[in-house]
């Protein structure tokens, strides 16, 4: 019921909006999905409307899935997806909206392994970690830590980064019973800056008061922290490009809109945030 | 005439108004069981959801256990973990809550001069105020770290914290009914127990208590109500764990934090949709034989100590 009711809040909050944008002449631009993007579109969303005053870009959270559910519903201009969308997903929108859906690369992302600032961990493998992630190792010892129990931290099976990890560093396995799930990346970078035992992963731009390790690919190799040009030459191993996505032929705004991002300056704001711009 | 038309108005708007509500309510059950009902009846979903995957242990790797792994290559429901998460939190919140409301209401209404009564009551009702996402945020920030530095334990989230964070939207419920039953107990009786000599504790536990005990039961069941329902704090401070065990420092997954959690991001009309909607349709049955056992409880104790029977 509190839900309906703030939802219920939040329609007549953007009916105002919007009524007060269309005296003024103004142009509306909505963005809807990924947590992990929402600081980095809210940043372009600002950088933007400074240049173009006849825009108003609007930014909300929620998580890819919930992204593209509105954008199969038409609720948005533009999903914004931290996982790439699914076949399943991509006909019911075109089906439903008879317009095809266009994806577009508009940064990347590393995802960062975060342990407490006191652990003495400097790398770890993929594989170690699909094996800390699946619970085959349990304990900080065969690390070559403390004896103590690792606590491993993930998000809610809702998020686009908890998605991408389970595909690509559990190969699809499923994650142990025992992880601390939390709905949201600061919520990861709370509980892992204030648990000793703890690891966690997720977006780099969040990560205050946690340790970053370094990441290797198998146990031969070196491993790299997720720096810029480690993330831009593809050496770190855990590495993924941001999406939008839009059905073709947008509105002129909303192509001005992705043009901008796209241009240098947009690419600049990414690293600004604590992303990586796309490579040339 | 004119009178005779406004009063029709004024029925009619009443009437509408309680069919309005209660109609509202039954359509919301209908949905609710109607997006449930294909686990039992569409074969598609049932290959993948059925109530022997839902209650009885999953193969996992060669060995049988309960697990929650909607999204998996062979996804996994098994509610029973979330139902006994819920139960854990609901226990530790009931053990934490109950007591300091029951006490506290005890002491508002039998020991406090009526001015510090005037203070505290509408304080510790203030605390029914407080939105649940701010006290899961507490619980996740500030007491989970507290807590482990207290008590030690491995996790941080877990059904303790989340149990006593859930305590703290439960006291509230449980006070303000309980005071008010300690108050209505008649005058007379606090006066003949003391002519009789009793002190007055003895006359706050052994008459004033007794007499209002249907006023408590009734206030340990709706608190049972909020606490089972409740979602943010336990979303933000149990940890979400879906594990199968009767330890309480485990961290714990509940059925309402599931729904929420999840619900955002399934593909309507899929499996793991209708599972989400039955564990709704659940929640909602239980708490509602709950109720409906506390109600008769609450009024056949009632009938007995007004001495009916």
């Amino acid at each position: 019921m509190k839900f309906v009711k703030f939802f219920l809040m939040l329609l007549i909050l953007n009916l105002g909006l919007f009524s007060c944008g269309e005296r003024r002449g103004l142009s509306q631009v909505t963005i809807k999905g990924s947590d992990t993007m929402v600081i980095l579109g809210q940043r372009w969303a600002e950088d933007y409307m400074k240049k173009d005053k006849d825009v108003i870009v609007q930014i909300t959270g929620g998580g890819t899935g919930t992204g593209i559910a509105a954008l199969i519903n038409n609720a948005t201009d533009i999903c914004q997806a931290s996982r790439k969308i699914k076949k399943e997903e991509k006909d019911m929108a075109e089906k439903r909206n008879k317009r095809k859906v266009e994806e577009i690369k508009v940064a990347v992302d590393g995802i960062a392994i975060y342990v407490h600032k006191e652990n003495k961990l400097e790398e770890i493998s993929t594989d170690k970690l699909r094996n800390i992630y699946t619970g085959k190792i349990k304990n900080w010892k065969e690390l070559g830590g403390e004896n103590k129990e690792i606590i491993p931290y993930s998000r809610e099976n809702n998020s686009g980064t908890y998605v991408y990890f389970k595909e690509h560093i559990l190969d699809n396995k499923d994650f142990v019973d025992n992880c601390q799930t939390l709905p949201g990346t600061a919520a990861i970078i709370n509980g892992v800056s204030k648990d000793k035992y703890s690891i966690g992963y997720g977006g780099i731009a969040y990560a205050k008061g946690v340790k970053i390790i370094k990441v290797k690919n198998s146990e031969n190799e070196i491993s790299y922290l997720p720096s810029v040009l480690n993330v831009t030459s593809g050496r770190y191993p855990i590495s993924r490009y941001l999406y939008f996505y839009i059905y073709e032929n947008p509105k002129p705004e909303v192509k001005k809109f992705i043009d901008y991002v796209l241009s240098q300056v947009g690419q600049n704001v990414c690293e600004e945030v604590g992303y990586y711009p796309l490579s040339k | 005439m004119i009178s005779l038309f406004k009063e029709k108005v004024i029925e009619f708007a009443i009437r509408s108004s309680a069919i309005v509500v209660i109609s509202s309510l039954i359509l919301i059950f209908i949905f609710i069981g109607k997006e449930a009902i294909p686990i039992f009846t569409n074969y598609s979903i049932r290959k993948e959801a059925n109530l022997n995957k839902l209650f009885i242990p999953q193969k996992v790797e060669n060995k049988y256990k309960y697990s929650w792994q909607p999204i998996s290559e062979v996804p996994k429901y098994s509610i029973l973990v979330l139902f006994l998460g819920t139960l854990k939190c609901t226990i530790i919140a009931l053990l934490f809550a109950v007591p300091l409301s029951v006490f506290a209401a005890m002491f508002t209404s039998e020991f406090a001069p009526s001015i510090v009564r005037e203070i505290i009551k509408p304080f510790i009702e203030l605390l029914a105020g407080i939105p649940s996402v701010v006290l899961g945020f507490f619980a996740l920030m500030v007491q989970a770290t507290f807590l482990q530095s207290i008590f030690g334990y491995a996790y941080r989230l877990n059904a303790v914290n989340a149990g006593i964070a859930l305590g703290f939207a439960v006291i509230p419920i449980v006070y303000t009914i309980c005071e008010d039953a300690f108050s209505s107990v008649p005058r007379s009786f606090k006066d003949a127990s003391m002519a009789l000599g009793a002190s007055r504790w003895q006359t706050a536990y052994k008459i004033v208590l007794p007499s209002a005990l249907p006023g408590v039961f009734a206030a340990c069941v709706l608190g049972f109500g909020r606490a089972i329902g409740e979602t943010m704090i336990v979303l933000m401070s149990s940890g979400n764990a879906a594990i199968f065990s009767l330890n309480f420092t485990d961290g714990v997954r509940t059925l309402s934090a599931t729904i929420a959690a999840e619900l955002g991001e399934v593909i309507v009309g899929g499996a793991h949709y209708h599972v989400l909607f039955f564990i709704g349709a659940g929640l909602f049955v239980f708490t509602f034989i709950t109720n409906l056992f506390g109600n008769i409880y609450i009024s056949s104790l009632k009938r007995k100590l007004s001495g009916e029977i």
